[in-house]
């Protein structure tokens, strides 16, 4: 097969990406979509494989193999709580491969200078042959993108690595940084700018200063995301994704591989966009939530009057019980406490019994963009009673009852009303404006950020205390 | 304990205190319920049906205060009603301390704990014993029926083959719970409803009943209805000019009015003057819940319903929730069960007459041979304070033009300024890069702006199904790994297998678990 195939290959593989995420703008329409990325990648391997350049296909095959064999067992045993650990672990491998593909790049182009330095009449395979077309200039050029490929795989690797343990609890999730903070930071990425320099002009040896970009690199994710506390887990997850996107992009450029620039582009505008969006939840910028931790406090905070007002279980249910509609608002303490089947099972009452019963999802909800969703949806919630909170916010006042189970931050009255506090101008969910709220909360604690929420002290609150799976199983006998 | 209703001895009183559904209620909570022989009868329930629900009936007044500890009324007591109770009984009922002394004075002597259901204090937690509330709302129902049965033609505006018919238009004055019962019922009925209240934070309120606010161009701060727990309080004499004018302007217009202003412990406004119901048009009816009160309107005449010379129909019934006394039974029955749930927390029938309570505190007004009333300022306000409302400033034609233009200038410069600098930037770009990397750039940033058309679309439910897609994409760097693997040395064969193993995992990893979510999402 010759090239004009395989970029004919290339541009319907391409086609099929887009059509693949376009394909995401509606739940029926997704589950077609997904086969027009599982073509198109097919497409884009065999070609490749198959193609002009490459070589040793049978390693190569059984590597495929052996990977998608390790792919396959994971994804079918991932639990649907898991899934932001799993997507984080999941870019921390694009990461590291877009560096080995780096370090190849580098390896091949010193070999072939070398060799053509030494004026030997030799015959390049594969992607020494492309190496050995390039003019000075196109060199120079390619320097500075396995510089930036390398770079960004390498953040990306430590960075998901860090937010993977972050997720999965095996690291501390509470903020952590070196003592120096983001001057380390600042510092590292000096250095590994003079090292860059030093690499593009050619002094000295070229993939040894490599190297020790990818070292630097990898510290400063590291720090970074160390440097973030969990609720902000669903920027840096996003904003990994698009790392990861950039960096397979960039590799594009080193490689002269259309299909791979324009692939990374896709994913990394992907993740740009899901960033911003979920900044925006938060309102706060993305620069600040990178730097982690809240703003400094502009004045004292107001001050809460009443009391937290407990209720057992018989409360609720009869409270439920003489509602006509009813709001949940899900958040990560639902996930914690794997309460999503106990909710499921609660709702399909509710509903037999003729009540109008939906969810108001915050897209800060949970440690990943729609995690709240994907839960819901793994627990039979059917999605059409699942609502934004553009959707749904002005429908409190006509609710009955509004049901807040394990979520804190995003129903917080304080950022509508208490200009000082650290949250204010947040876009929250008006849960206060229904008739009765009832709140599912472990103890009094405080949310991540540590702001009191003046909901849990409102005359129409009323807390029911317990591990969320546990309250709401204790409810479905007590419903009519 | 045992709680028994006694009949109402008020001539024209249907209602009664207990009904056979609410004795049910007290059963669970541990008491026995008692009735008076008859009680039920102009309400609806006989005493067959009181018995079917396990009520012992007792014959007489006498014997049934003679049988019980709590003695549950709708109307204040008789004089001899409240001789015949002894020291240690309870009185529940509407009391109207404020205008009965002689009556707290009597149950103190007699050592009667007196609890006022027209006391409940007005928080979100007492709700369900507002036995005021409750009531306000059948006579607010009611008060537009009886408009309804003396008004000569539709509610609603209809389009028929003789003819067309427009709609009533109905003006409420006062949003109260009547008031907002009223415009429910109004709407519900078709007409075209108008609803003032000197409480702005209403309006709210009236509009989402489906009433139209109506708004009084006057420059005063208005009081809040926060401070005085949610009632209406007496304005300015200048206020008072500004609404009767905007009255005498709607006036002619009104088919029907409903009025509900009262301000607790005074006389009623007169808000609806002779000269405005001379300006309406024969055939309209004036309904004034106020009456018994004095009166909204000028000429209303307490529990009749006259016609003025100029044929307006006024209606100053004062029993309009005696009217549906079945209805307001149930509800007053249930707001004492309400109450009486607070009075025993343990559900055991052991009444705790807890007096650092809130809600049994207020209602409370004499205890213990003592006047309790007036009460002391319950410890949480009754509604939120209002911040004032931004007025929402209409605008002209011409400022929206204005606003318009800036806005569309302000995006085309922000829009210019970015295209314009990525456009200097990507000269800069050309001049030092070489043709080949351009062609590549090319299509980096056609990509990049495909993706984000693309991306803004997708729906906010479908974010985790698209990161994990987008990581199986983005491993589409296995292709430069396969590029490299047949190329040099074993450090490059090294470090690209791994990379194509690692990839590999990402892809058949990524799509698998897309699918299986995606799956998951059903519609109902």
């Amino acid at each position: 097969m010759d090239y004009g195939f395989t970029t004919a290959a290339y541009v319907v593989a391409a086609i099929l990406f887009i059509l693949s995420l376009g394909g995401l703008s509606g739940q029926e329409s997704a589950k077609r979509a997904i086969w027009y990325g599982i073509v198109g990648m097919a497409l884009a391997v065999l070609a490749t494989l198959f193609g002009p350049g490459a070589g040793n296909w049978f390693l190569s095959l059984i590597m495929i193999a052996i990977g998608g064999g390790v792919g396959w067992v994971v994804a079918k045993r991932v639990q649907m709580t898991e899934m932001p650990q799993l997507v984080a672990a999941m870019h921390s491998l694009v990461g590291l491969a877009a560096v080995f593909v780096g370090f190849n790049a580098q390896i091949e182009m010193a070999r072939v200078l070398r060799l053509k330095a030494e004026g030997l009449a030799y015959e390049f395979q594969g992607f020494a042959a492309v190496l050995a077309d390039k003019s000075p200039a196109e060199i120079a050029m390619l320097k500075i993108e396995v510089f930036l490929g390398v770079f960004i795989g390498a953040v990306t690797f430590t960075g998901s690595v860090v937010a993977f343990g972050k997720l999965a609890g095996k690291v501390d999730g509470k903020p952590k940084k070196l003592p120096g903070g983001h001057m380390l930071n600042a510092g590292a990425l000096i250095l590994a700018l003079i090292l860059g320099l030093l690499y593009f002009t050619g002094v000295g040896p070229g993939m040894f200063w490599l190297i020790l970009v990818a070292a630097l690199a990898f510290f400063i994710g590291y720090h970074l995301i160390m440097g973030i506390g969990g609720a902000d887990m669903p920027v840096v997850v996003s904003m990994l994704n698009s790392y990861s996107g950039w960096a397979a992009a960039m590799i594009g450029f080193t490689l002269s591989n259309d299909l791979l620039i324009v692939t990374g582009a896709l994913v990394g505008s992907s993740g740009a966009i899901l960033s911003y969006i979920m900044c925006k939840a938060m309102n706060r910028n993305f620069v600040s939530v990178i730097l982690g931790g809240f703003g400094g406090q502009t004045g004292p905070a107001a001050e809460i009057e009443g009391e937290q007002i407990p209720i057992d279980a018989d409360g609720v249910a009869a409270a439920l019980n003489d509602a006509d509609s009813v709001i949940i608002v899900p958040g990560y303490g639902m996930a914690v406490a794997q309460a999503q089947g106990a909710v499921s099972e609660l709702t399909r009452k509710l509903r037999a019994a003729g009540k109008e019963v939906r969810f108001a999802i915050h897209p800060v909800a949970g440690r990943l963009p729609g995690h709240m969703n994907v839960l819901l949806a793994e627990a039979r919630v059917p999605y059409d009673i699942v609502m934004e909170m553009d959707e749904i916010n002005e429908d409190f006042p006509s609710t009955d009852v509004a049901i807040v189970i394990g979520s804190n931050d995003i129903v917080n009255p304080a950022a509508e009303e208490d200009p000082n506090s650290p949250i204010a101008g947040m876009p929250v969910l008006e849960v206060w404006k229904a008739k009765q709220v009832f709140v599912s909360k472990r103890g009094q604690g405080t949310g991540y950020s540590g702001i009191e929420n003046p909901l849990f002290y409102k005359e129409n609150t009323r807390m029911f205390y317990g591990d969320a799976k546990d309250s709401v199983n204790k409810l479905l006998p007590l419903l009519e | 304990m045992k709680i028994g209703a006694l009949k109402e001895g008020f001539a024209g009183e249907a209602r009664v205190a207990i009904t056979p559904s609410s004795a049910t209620h007290l059963r669970k909570l541990g008491h026995e319920a008692f009735v008076e022989s008859g009680a039920g009868a102009a309400a609806g329930f006989s005493d067959d049906d009181y018995r079917a629900a396990g009520v012992g009936v007792e014959p007489d007044a006498a014997a049934l205060i003679g049988a019980v500890d709590i003695v549950a009324k709708v109307r204040p007591p008789s004089e001899s009603e409240i001789g015949q109770m002894r020291e240690g009984q309870t009185l529940i009922s509407f009391l109207y301390p404020a205008q009965n002394a002689d009556l707290l004075d009597k149950a103190r002597q007699q050592g009667i704990t007196a609890i006022a259901m027209d006391m409940v204090p007005r928080i979100s937690r007492a709700q369900k014993m507002d036995a005021l509330s409750s009531m306000a709302n059948i006579a607010g129902y009611r008060s537009v029926i009886e408009a309804a049965n003396n008004f000569g033609r539709f509610f609603t505006g209809q389009v028929t083959a003789a003819g067309k018919v427009p709609p009533a238009k109905v003006l409420i004055v006062g949003a109260g719970v009547a008031g907002l019962a009223a415009i429910g019922t109004a709407t519900s009925l078709g007409a075209r409803v108008y609803a003032f209240d000197v409480r702005p934070e209403v309006a709210e309120q009236i509009e989402s009943m489906g009433a139209e606010f109506v708004y009084l161009d006057f420059e005063e701060q208005t009081r809040d209805g926060a401070e005085t727990g949610g009632y209406a309080a007496p304005s300015s004499p200048e206020f008072r000019e500004a609404q009767l004018k905007k009255f005498r302007e709607l006036a002619p217009d009104m088919d029907v009015v409903i009025t509900t202003a009262l301000i607790p412990g005074r006389d009623a406004p007169v808000l609806w003057t002779r000269d405005m119901v001379e300006a309406m048009k024969p055939g309209s009816v004036i309904v004034d819940l106020a009456a018994e009160k004095g009166g909204n309107c000028e000429l209303t005449v307490a529990d009749e319903r006259i016609v003025t010379e100029n044929g307006v129909v006024i209606i100053g019934y004062t029993d309009f929730a005696s009217r549906m006394a079945t209805q307001s039974s149930e509800l007053y029955g249930n707001n004492i069960r309400h109450f009486m749930t607070d009075l025993t927390p343990g559900k055991d029938g052991v009444v705790v007459h807890n007096m650092e309570d809130d809600v049994i505190r207020g209602a409370t007004v004499v205890h213990d041979h003592d006047i309790t009333y007036p009460p002391p300022k319950p410890k949480v306000a009754a509604i939120a304070v209002q911040k004032p409302k931004e007025k929402k400033k209409e605008l002209t034609p011409e400022e929206r033009r204005a606003t318009e233009v800036a806005a569309f200038k302000a995006e085309t410069r922000s829009q210019v300024t970015l295209l314009a600098g990525g456009a200097i930037l990507l000269l800069l770009i050309g001049l030092v890069a070489p043709a080949s990397f351009m062609s590549h750039f090319i299509v980096f940033v056609l990509a990049c702006f495909v993706g984000f058309r693309v991306i803004w679309n997708v729906a906010h439910s479908l974010h985790t199904p698209l990161m994990a897609i987008t990581n199986a994409i983005s491993s589409i760097i296995i292709l430069g790994a396969l590029l490299q693997i047949g190329s040099g040395s074993a450090w490059v064969l090294i470090l690209a297998t791994l990379a194509v193993l690692m990839a590999s995992v990402n892809i058949v990893g990524g799509f698998l678990v897309t699918r299986r979510m995606l799956a998951m999402f059903q519609k109902s």
